[in-house]
């Protein structure tokens, strides 16, 4: 199908973009690197009146280093960060992640910022930022917020972004292997009907050990078990402090049946998501503790 | 909605012309400029037909609009025959290997392969399939595609040597 009509503001700077957004009075929406919004105007379940375009806005791309932190500008591609040292040396749960999404022709185009506000609840960018503790810039005529990524996936597709704010940035902690000795770990793993499709259930771990192999920090996020990925916080409580084997691992893994409550659809049923979801899971962890352990 | 005029350059070619906003980047190419070896599959960025080059990475037309392409250089499948217009070697392999049965996902397939060739010139089959991955073929059962790129790849690098 072809798109319906809209207006199109091709923004030069970030400000041109929120005076567009403010001016389309919730009727504008933003595209970045199309690959979601695209399909959604060919088959017309988005009819905006105005689509501002931000891909020429030089200060939402690129990656750095600031303050202990990696932060990656919202129209950064799929591609450019998935090749970044920066990212693949200090992020890399992330480059994990983004190797899991989409195909050449789409990481090429999809922009780390679209997949975090399009907010799909298979897609993987969101579930390692979720796992990474990121945060999100948002700006609006108003001025600038940031919002921590356990509070901003709201349900599928719907996110703590207003229709006014434009998503600007990604700040990720970085969490460097630390002079006393302890050490990252970190593992993403999917099942999906073919490489390169929406995961029907995901899991991310990222686990720091200290110099004696305990567990000083740990972090388990699901995707496809719900309407927006999440974080398994009892079961990351019981990790912490221990020596973690697979038996210590298998004893946590019940934690994950209450925190998750996957639905029945054509990829699979909510009995194999919740099957899935436990054997990624003792996957990732597995994985993250054997890749930090000293 | 006013038309915005853009100008771009397509297998090496100045382009210039006013659209409409909506109109995709793969409508651009077919109906405006005349170059219908791009293929419509199923428009909305599932099937790869629809794959160009755009400032030299592949991409899928239909997910772009073309007021985007302004300023930017496209090599579509036109663009890899050889200057006289004969296929060029991909294409050459293709054929050979039989790489195609009805066609429609060829365009696709061979911006895919030129693109990994471009960067690869001994590419492994996991290198081939992964750079393939965006591109269904409900004909050839991918195998002979295959075949055709790692011809293609090892012609190459003979010519290269
Ligand atoms: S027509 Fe573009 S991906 Fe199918
Ligand atoms: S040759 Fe028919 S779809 Fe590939």
């Amino acid at each position: 199908m072809k798109a319906a009509k809209f207006d199109y503001v091709l923004a030069e700077s970030i400000e041109q973009a929120v005076a567009a957004l403010a001016a389309g009075n919730g009727d504008a929406i933003i595209i970045a690197g199309g690959q979601s919004l695209m399909p959604m105007l060919a088959m017309r379940l988005a009819t905006p009146a105005t689509v501002v375009d931000i891909n020429n806005i030089a200060q939402l791309s690129g990656i750095e280093a600031i303050g202990g932190e990696v932060v990656i500008k919202a129209c950064t591609r799929q591609a450019t960060a998935l090749a970044s040292p920066l990212v693949q040396m200090r992020l890399p749960l992330l480059a994990k992640a983004i190797s899991h999404v989409g195909h050449q022709q789409t990481r090429n185009r999809g922009t780390v910022g679209g997949s975090l506000s399009h907010a799909d609840p298979a897609s993987e960018i969101p579930l390692a930022a979720l796992a990474m503790d990121a945060r999100v810039s948002l700006r609006s005529v108003a001025g600038t917020r940031e919002v921590a990524l356990a509070d901003f996936f709201l349900g599928p597709m719907m996110t703590a972004r207003a229709d006014n704010e434009i998503l600007l940035k990604v700040h990720f902690p970085e969490e460097p292997d630390g002079p006393d000795g302890s050490r990252m770990g970190t593992a993403f793993h999917e099942v999906s009907e073919r490489h390169g499709d929406f995961a029907v259930v995901a899991a991310a771990a990222q686990i720091q050990l200290d110099a004696n192999g305990r567990c000083i920090k740990a972090a388990l996020a699901l995707g496809g078990v719900n309407g927006v990925p999440r974080r398994i916080p009892a079961l990351e409580a019981r990790l912490r402090g221990t020596r973690i084997d697979p038996d210590a691992v298998r004893a946590v893994l019940p934690e994950i049946a209450d925190a998750i409550t996957p639905g029945d659809d054509q990829h699979a049923s909510a009995a194999y998501r919740r099957r899935v979801a436990g054997v990624l899971a003792e996957r990732a962890l597995l994985e993250a503790v054997a890749e930090a352990a000293p | 909605m006013s038309q915005r005029e853009i100008n771009l350059s397509i297998n090496g070619k100045t382009y210039a012309a006013a659209v409409e906003p909506r109109l995709s980047l793969l409508d651009f190419l077919r109906d405006h400029a005349g170059l219908t070896g791009t293929h419509v599959g199923c428009e909305h960025g599932v099937c790869g037909a629809c794959s160009i080059l755009f400032d030299g990475v592949p991409i899928r037309s239909c997910l772009m609009l073309a007021v985007q392409a302004d300023g930017h250089a496209i090599t579509t499948v036109e663009g890899l025959c050889n200057e006289d217009g004969a296929p060029g070697p991909l294409q050459d392999a293709f054929q050979e290997a039989h790489g195609l049965q009805c066609g429609y996902c060829t365009p696709g397939m061979l911006i895919s392969a030129q693109a990994l060739l471009a960067g690869n010139s001994d590419p492994s089959i996991a290198e081939i399939k992964d750079a393939i991955g965006g591109n269904l073929c409900r004909c050839t059962g991918y195998v002979q595609i295959i075949e055709a790129i790692q011809l293609a790849a090892s012609r190459l690098r003979e010519a290269g040597q």
